[in-house]
């Protein structure tokens, strides 16, 4: 009798436990994922907080809070395009392709790497959020509020991680790593990153007006400083963006699957 | 300098300005990165000119001096990468059967960095200055800014090279970008040094040579011709790069005698 086949499901899992013990247990890929957001957060918010005087800037939570959103959403995006980044060195070492002659469920692969970036980008936020609140962030947002926020970055991560997957599995090599990264740099710092939108003007307004990037953070900022305003269009943005992208990897899945 | 020394200088040197040249990978992300973040952030940071004691109304001005920064940081990967890659190849254990002296090899790798630091520099000043930034200093302050940025791009491919031959590896020397990316941001790079409020952030920063670095090209750009800041710049560059020097060179010794 032969082996009944393995759900979807149980690919997902076996792929993610594998990748997040993959980056678990090597510290050349656990720490960037890590200490980039810091030294971001610490840069931002540290050297930028005479910012915060700026006529008109009015944040309420303050500097620190504001620059945590961005980082937040950031670290959210780059557990996305880490995660890329294995997936295409499981193409180059050969492994991916086992993954997809013994996967029953291919879409059970994508499902599973999905899985390992969220639980890469958890680690990095727990790692965040305790760092923030020690440097002494203001959080004036109620309990719903930082659910909101913490939902709003789980959208991003899903949304990059099925970007950087569409572009792995096209590429198939580590090569195509600032394919992956590079988009998502430039629509995170075409948006309000350092001052409100209302403050921007000239060329970087008119990009950031229409940049979806942008409503996601003024949501975040919205949510940790107890105001939140744009919440629809903010989770509109991000699921579509997720569909759109899960899309893109699909394609990318067939693919891979058809170069063998 | 001898004849001979002359020639093997000569050969390394054009060996490394055809390598960098050929390379449109090396010279395209040195030139659109930092001049990239130099929009994003003037556009996001044009407000803190607004603030009490801010030097000049022109955050592009104040921020041009950044992009000369970032791209000596590519000069530490361009040119540890070179190496890394000779010494992975072996070229440079063939290039120990030869006379060639160890000061002659360093200093013809470095010709690479040269070149690339005049491009950059040439680049940077002329997209800050068609985007309406100041110059305070006139036509001579960008022939200094030119010998500044090439100092300090040197200089900073020294380390490159002491960590390609320490390490022996390019993925090695590419792991030093984010550490180099650490020390220009924990400096004065997005304010000055007075308006930092944080004061771990400001004990950082004032302590960082990048700083001072920044201050020089920003004399230049904003004041006008500030003979201390200039010299205490071209003294930081200068330093780096003896210490640079004196570091690959001891590393080559190690790695000859090694193989």
């Amino acid at each position: 009798m032969s082996p009944r086949p393995a759900s979807g499901w149980t690919v997902a899992r076996a792929v993610a436990w594998r990748s997040i013990h993959n980056f678990l247990s090597n510290p050349a890929f656990l720490a960037p994922g890590i200490l980039f957001p810091l030294f971001f957060f610490v840069s931002f918010a540290g050297g930028l907080s005479a910012i915060g005087d700026v006529p008109g800037f009015g944040f309420p939570s303050g500097y620190t809070a504001f620059q945590f959103v961005f980082v937040l959403l950031q670290s959210a995006a780059f557990g996305g395009v880490f995660t890329g980044f294995g997936i295409a060195r499981d193409f180059e070492t050969g492994f991916a392709r086992r993954y997809l002659l013994a996967a029953s469920s291919r879409g059970g692969i994508v499902a599973g790497y999905t899985l390992a970036a969220l639980a890469r980008a958890a680690i990095t936020w727990a790692v965040l959020t305790a760092v923030a609140l020690v440097a002494g962030m203001q959080v004036d947002g109620g309990g719903l509020d930082v659910f909101g926020l913490y939902a709003l970055a789980v959208a991003v991560n899903l949304a990059a991680t099925m970007w950087a997957a569409g572009v792995a599995m096209r590429v198939r090599s580590i090569q195509g790593g600032p394919l992956m990264q590079f988009p998502v740099f430039l629509v995170l710092f075409l948006a309000p990153v350092y001052v409100p939108l209302d403050l921007l003007s000239g060329w970087i307004h008119t990009v950031a007006s229409v940049n979806p990037a942008t409503a996601l953070l003024e949501s975040g900022r919205g949510f940790i400083s107890g105001q939140p305003e744009l919440v629809a269009l903010a989770f509109g943005c991000g699921l579509a963006l997720a569909a759109l992208f899960a899309l893109w990897a699909r394609g990318g899945l067939r693919r891979a699957e058809a170069a063998g | 300098m001898s004849g001979g020394a002359r020639t093997q200088v000569g050969q390394l040197a054009r060996r490394s300005v055809l390598r960098t040249l050929r390379q449109p990978a090396q010279i395209a992300p040195a030139l659109v990165f930092p001049l990239f973040l130099l929009a994003v952030n003037t556009g996001g940071l044009k407000d803190a000119t607004n603030l009490p004691g801010f030097p000049t109304d022109s955050y592009l001005t104040f921020a041009l001096a950044v992009p000369f920064m970032q791209g000596a940081l590519f000069s530490v990967m361009n040119s540890g990468t070179d190496l890394a890659r000779d010494i992975e190849t072996g070229f440079l254990n063939r290039l120990a059967l030869t006379p060639l002296r160890g000061a002659a090899l360093l200093s013809g790798l470095l010709a690479g960095s040269v070149v690339l630091g005049l491009i950059q520099a040439a680049t940077y000043l002329a997209v800050g200055l068609i985007a309406g930034a100041d110059l305070a200093a006139g036509a001579g302050g960008a022939l200094v800014i030119v010998a500044l940025s090439v100092t300090i791009t040197v200089a900073f491919g020294t380390i490159g090279l002491f960590a390609a031959l320490r390490t022996g590896s390019g993925e090695a020397v590419q792991g030093l970008f984010p550490l180099f990316f650490v020390v220009l941001f924990l400096s004065s790079m997005a304010l000055p040094l007075d308006l930092l409020q944080t004061e771990w952030f400001h004990d950082i920063a004032a302590a960082n040579p990048v700083s001072y670095l920044l201050g020089a090209f920003r004399s230049l750009l904003i004041e006008g011709w500030e003979l201390d800041e200039l010299a205490l710049g071209f003294g930081i560059a200068l330093a780096i790069l003896a210490i640079g020097m004196v570091a690959a060179s001891s590393a080559l010794r190690t790695r000859l005698v090694r193989t």
